[in-house]
């Protein structure tokens, strides 16, 4: 009892020094990109900015493609999000369940496209997208955003279907519920909070994707993301490139508080085999 | 109330067969117990009655219908598994009503049956519980309600109380039996703990590698088990290799009456009908450790070529380890080629105490 109480007031410095460390590589940037968002004037050598205010968030918010951006960002992922939900979620319970031919390397499959650089197998599909027509167009950049997130839509599901124990879905046959009512009323319910884990991580990476929605969207289709890089390269004001990064916290602020209420943290363990 | 068979039942997972050619009758609100070592088959027994294993070959019925390619969602069977098996999303209530709601009864209906079932397993007003609120027994309580509120014909249950605590185990097997004779239901039970089988079953099933060893009452399995195997696997027994020679078998120091042709034999006692006496021979076997646990004395005896043996003896004997032996078996079986040849009680008479032999 004593050792542990010992060891209780001991100081754990390379555990403060790691916190502290994360801190500064996480908050520190934000906090650039917060403090830019907010400067009406900060010039070279000031530390903070000669002068705060909101002048260009009402100069942001005044342009058009700003929010013809948002309006495309929002509707690509209300579309993208039910249509990966219903290709991905069955295609989960089949490899987490079912034994069929090449199963094992038609999950991997999955993995070897995060394997090469991303941007090599972007060109090769815009390559085949060129011959379909579907350069420059929602259904475009909304296929493209399919295969982008397939990785999270996959994997995780998998990793829920197959935690939750056959003995339930067992129990449930049991008592009289054939295949279909086992998935609906037992399998789903127990897998739920690490799905909605999945589809919320899903959510994000669609929203926040550059590289495919600028390669396939481009010029006509132009989501947040991308105006926000196109406002970083080609304006000489940081300050719009900022903005335009605050707006984009919002979606993802939202997703993560209710993420922290209803799906709880041990879902996101659970999806990654913990 | 119905009548469960099996009829050459065979399960072949690849080139294992896990149960071999297994053929039952359960009577009517009978309880009969499957009892053996893991790996045994029990377990696929029950997964094959209750339609979640199909038999490679044989048949499955229940009160004369042949049920072996039946779905188990259409089977009139309820299973009870080890690991509760409680739908962690739904409370007690909600686990207990789902099958009822499957078979769309009215919500009076289901409310009343759920209740009085509660009732039965003693967990009335524990509905709206959920199942991490409840103990692990309140949770074997649940799962057993939710089987039984559907009424079905056979009750499965599969190790049920394996993953409670001794105590709590010997209670619920208690209550169980109760209920079942309560409610009359034809139940099949597994477990691999002899005490289980022994205190509630009407019958034993002890099973081996698939296959039936004995099927009796359970003082006929523990008084007359038919193998060296069931005579050491329910309760303890001492079972020594020795040689019949002119009817009289020399085993572990001891020589009894064994009215079979000569030849290696293996000589099987309870530990309760071991007497002791103290020898003064220097070679006897001696006593290695005793341990007194309070109603008895578990003498541990190590014979000259280092077998152990176990006697068990009244307290008042007061044998203390280190002291040399003469063992007098009361009550013998003698196996051959894995089956019993005799069996019978040894009078003073009949033994010889040679204590060298070991």
């Amino acid at each position: 009892m004593a050792a542990t109480t010992l060891r209780r007031t001991e100081t754990d410095w390379p555990g403060i020094a790691f916190s502290v460390l994360l801190t500064v590589v996480i908050i520190f940037p934000l906090l650039v990109v917060c403090t830019w968002a907010f400067a009406n004037v900060w010039r070279f050598p000031n530390v903070i900015p000669q002068q705060f205010g909101l002048r260009y968030w009402h100069d942001t918010l005044a342009r058009a493609d700003v929010w013809n951006a948002l309006w495309i960002s929002i509707r690509l992922s209300v579309t993208v999000m039910p249509l990966k939900t219903i290709i991905c979620l069955p295609a989960a319970y089949a490899f987490a369940r079912l034994e069929f031919p090449f199963r094992n390397v038609l999950f991997f499959s999955f993995l070897a496209a995060h394997a090469f650089p991303k941007f090599g197998l972007l060109v090769a599909i815009a390559a085949i997208f060129l011959q379909l027509h579907l350069i420059g167009t929602f259904w475009g950049v909304v296929l493209i955003q399919l295969v982008g997130t397939l990785l999270f839509m996959i994997w995780i599901p998998v990793a829920a279907f197959q935690s939750v124990d056959r003995r339930m879905e067992e129990a449930a046959r049991d008592v009289g519920a054939g295949p279909l009512r086992v998935f609906w009323s037992i399998t789903l319910p127990q897998a739920g909070p690490t799905i909605a884990a999945a589809i919320l991580l899903s959510f994000v990476g669609t929203f926040y994707e550059t590289e495919g929605a600028w390669l396939i969207g481009a010029p006509a289709i132009s989501t947040t993301p991308v105006l926000m890089i196109s406002f970083i390269n080609n304006q000489p004001v940081i300050q719009y490139g900022a903005v335009l990064s605050m707006i984009l916290w919002i979606p993802s602020f939202i997703a993560l508080m209710f993420a922290r209420r209803v799906i709880g943290s041990g879902a996101f363990a659970r999806g990654f085999g913990a | 109330m119905a009548k469960l068979e099996l009829n050459d039942v065979t399960k072949q997972f690849g080139a294992t067969t896990a149960v071999d050619r297994v053929s039952l009758t359960v009577g009517d609100g009978e309880l009969v117990c499957l009892l053996g070592p893991s790996g045994s088959g029990k377990s696929t027994v029950l997964r094959m009655i209750g339609g979640f294993a199909t038999p490679t070959s044989g048949a499955v019925l229940i009160d004369g219908e042949d049920v072996t390619g039946m779905p188990p969602e259409r089977r009139p069977t309820g299973m009870v598994f080890q690991s509760h098996a409680l739908w962690s999303h739904m409370n007690v209530f909600g686990n207990i009503a789902f099958g009822l709601k499957l078979r769309r009864l009215p919500r009076a209906e289901i409310e009343r049956k759920v209740n009085a079932v509660l009732d039965l397993v003693g967990l009335e007003g524990y509905g709206g519980r959920r199942p991490h609120q409840l103990s692990g027994g309140q949770q074997q309580r649940v799962a057993l309600a939710r089987s039984l509120v559907l009424e079905p014909k056979i009750l499965l249950l599969d190790e049920p109380f394996a993953s409670l605590d001794q105590h709590l185990r010997e209670r619920l097997r208690e209550e169980v039996r109760d209920i079942q004779q309560r409610v009359g239901i034809t139940t099949l039970f597994v477990t691999h703990g002899q005490d289980e089988a022994l205190s509630i079953s009407d019958r034993i099933v002890v099973m081996r590698d698939g296959r039936v060893e004995q099927v009796d009452r359970p003082d006929i399995v523990y008084r007359q088990p038919r193998t060296p195997f069931v005579a050491g696997f329910i309760g303890q027994m001492n079972l020594v290799e020795g040689e019949v020679h002119g009817g009289r078998l020399a085993a572990g120091g001891m020589n009894v009456v064994a009215p079979i042709a000569d030849g290696p034999a293996m000589l099987a006692v309870r530990p309760e009908f071991l007497e002791l006496e103290e020898s003064r021979q220097p070679d006897a076997p001696v006593a290695h450790r005793v341990i007194d646990y309070g109603t008895h004395l578990m003498v541990d005896i190590e014979l000259k070529d280092g077998t152990r043996l176990k006697a068990m003896t009244a307290p008042a004997e007061g044998w203390k380890a280190g002291q040399r032996l003469t063992l007098k078996p009361r009550e013998i079986a003698v196996y051959r080629d894995g089956v019993v040849v005799h069996r019978g009680n040894v009078d003073a008479a009949d033994t010889t105490p040679v204590a060298a032999h070991g």
